[in-house]
């Protein structure tokens, strides 16, 4: 009785869809017309021969890679800091925090303006670095910064949409390896320093392998994420210029509601999904493993 | 030397971070013209609250951030009462499929989203639920429930089974066991669901993009977008637009960042 409701809001609006969307992946359709016409491995089989598949696929591979590595080396990094004693802990926390409680719409605005070639932060402060150096006799021109277009150039742009991406993760990151350092058994840390180990030692041999539960649970969410991203791409360049910034997320809903390609669409959220699945899955099991 | 040294990092580090914000809220206050025509680092001509005002009014973000809450609003009660009622089954019967359903929950809150935006941009037609605050809040409610079983029911388990026992001899039914003996000793773990239900709910653009079209219903995420096109070449508008955004978020997390950070790390790494 208690599960009846909760169970047939999440079947109608969760589980059928997953099917539903299974389904359609095999299917070609407008979303206007009365049936779908099924149409076997087709939807696949052309992604597979698309160039800006492979453009977006790779696009979320590079998120992945960068996510993996930079904001969780330095959220831990952070984290191993603030746990000690140290001034103003809590200020330095909440500066780090902050992103993380804003919307990617919010995140997205403002970096567009940082990112903004004639009037952006960035640029700015690149043109007043190059003055100071001018002043000094260095032969740079200051007025070059400008011409940098972080978000129109096809190989920065990428790099300048997960950058923000970062700005808004390590927080998320820290806070949760702030919290595993919490749990972890001071008895064992201290057993480490009476055996030797200091500083890196201690966190190599000690620290980091009693962290690995944190770290395996951050990396896959981490990666989860990076999989799914689509609302700074979407805020910042929508895929663009020339699908240089392409996410598979983006790639999907660009087809299924531009392109009235539902099938198309489908399929690609079939890709993701597969994707993410092998991770989803880890996930599951380190609470399994947790509940023993 | 070698501390002093990573505290400074640190403190650069954290200086770096706050500076996309800082230099929002200074661009805020400042004019258009004189920006375009000194810069940003240059001293500002005078100070206004102009840009705020624009915003407030002219560029709609009041009306944005209204409906923001008439989203978030009724999710939150809804998810709330929902994933508890859920948790509550989950604990109290041990059914055959009960981990299984438990595990069904968790997925789903880890899915990829996009995988359901087909089907359910469809479903809201076909119920008229389209281009409604309703059909959003709904989608929330349902789709959150995952994350609010997840975090609940691991909360409930801690319950001692004693108390629902001594609770069954003086003849309290299920729903009563329910409301006074589940709902009070979980209210820790449901102050921290709302919080972080509150920032992700108010802070949702792709369901927003996805289920409402109308301008006068869009919530303050998609509605940034609007005004961005409207003013691309005003900054300073644009940018108070985003602050004003931002602020119900950065209040609930200052003041109730206890129960979000536990409820991150609830969802995350049990302790």
């Amino acid at each position: 009785m208690f599960l009846a409701l909760p169970l047939l809001l999440y079947a109608t609006w969760v589980l059928y869809p997953v099917c539903k969307t299974l389904w359609l992946a095999f299917t070609e359709w407008d979303g206007i017309s009365p049936t779908a016409q099924w149409v076997g491995l087709k939807n696949f089989r052309l992604l597979f021969r698309d160039p800006v598949f492979w453009k977006a696929l790779s696009n979320n591979l590079v998120w992945i890679a960068a996510f993996v590595t930079i904001p969780v080396a330095l959220g831990l990094g952070i984290a191993l800091v603030l746990n000690g004693n140290v001034r103003f802990n809590r200020f330095l926390k909440i500066a780090y925090y902050l992103p993380m409680i804003l919307s990617f719409s919010v995140v997205g605005l403002v970096w567009s303006w940082i990112y903004h070639p004639a009037s952006g932060l960035l640029n700015s402060t690149l043109a007043g670095i190059l003055r100071i150096l001018k002043s000094m006799g260095a032969p740079v021109n200051p007025e070059a910064a400008f011409n940098i277009g972080w978000l129109s150039n096809p190989r920065l742009v990428l790099w300048s949409l997960i950058g923000a991406a970062i700005w808004r993760q390590v927080g998320y990151v820290m806070i949760l390896y702030l919290s595993g350092l919490k749990t972890l058994d001071p008895a064992v840390l201290e057993a480490g320093r009476v055996d030797g180990a200091e500083g890196w030692k201690l966190f190599r041999y000690v620290t980091f392998p009693m962290l690995a539960p944190v770290t395996t649970i951050v990396v896959v969410l981490s990666i989860i994420d990076a999989l799914r991203v689509f609302d700074i791409v979407y805020v910042m360049t929508r895929g663009g210029p020339f699908h240089s910034s392409e996410v598979l997320a983006n790639f999907m809903y660009t087809q299924a509601f531009r392109n009235y390609m539902w099938g198309y669409g489908s399929a690609i959220g079939v890709v993701l999904f597969l994707l993410s699945l092998g991770f989803i899955l880890i996930y599951l099991r380190q609470i399994a493993r947790e509940e023993g | 030397m070698k501390r002093l040294f990573v505290l400074a990092l640190v403190w650069i580090g954290a200086l770096v971070w706050l500076m996309p914000l800082i230099g929002a809220l200074a661009v805020s206050l400042r004019t258009n013209e004189d920006l375009v025509s000194r810069g940003f680092w240059s001293v500002p001509e005078k100070l206004t609250l102009a840009n705020y005002i624009r915003a407030w009014e002219q560029a709609g973000v009041s009306q944005y951030l209204k409906n923001s809450f008439l989203i978030t609003i009724p999710a939150i009660a809804g998810i709330l009462f929902f994933s508890s009622m859920a948790a509550y089954g989950l604990v109290r019967f041990r059914m055959r499929f009960g981990k299984g359903l438990y595990y069904l929950f968790i997925a789903g809150m880890l899915l990829p989203f996009q995988m359901l935006m087909l089907p359910v941009f469809e479903l809201a037609n076909k119920l008229h639920l389209y281009d409604t605050l309703w059909g959003l809040i709904l989608f929330h409610i349902s789709f959150e429930l995952g994350f609010g079983v997840f975090i609940l029911r691991n909360f409930m388990r801690t319950i001692p089974q004693s108390l629902f026992d001594s609770a069954m001899v003086d003849g309290a039914s299920e729903w009563v066991m329910y409301r006074k003996i589940s709902l009070p000793l979980t209210l820790p773990a449901l102050a921290a669901l709302a919080t972080l239900e509150f920032t992700w709910i108010f802070n949702d653009y792709f369901w927003a993009l996805v289920l409402v079209r109308r301008d006068a219903l869009k919530p303050v995420t998609t509605g940034l977008s609007t005004l961005m096109g409207r003013y691309a070449t005003e900054w300073p508008v644009v940018v108070s637009g985003g602050i004003l955004a931002a602020i119900p978020t950065l209040v609930v997390f200052l003041l109730l960042q206890r129960y979000f950070i536990g409820g991150l790390t609830l969802g995350a790494t049990k302790g």
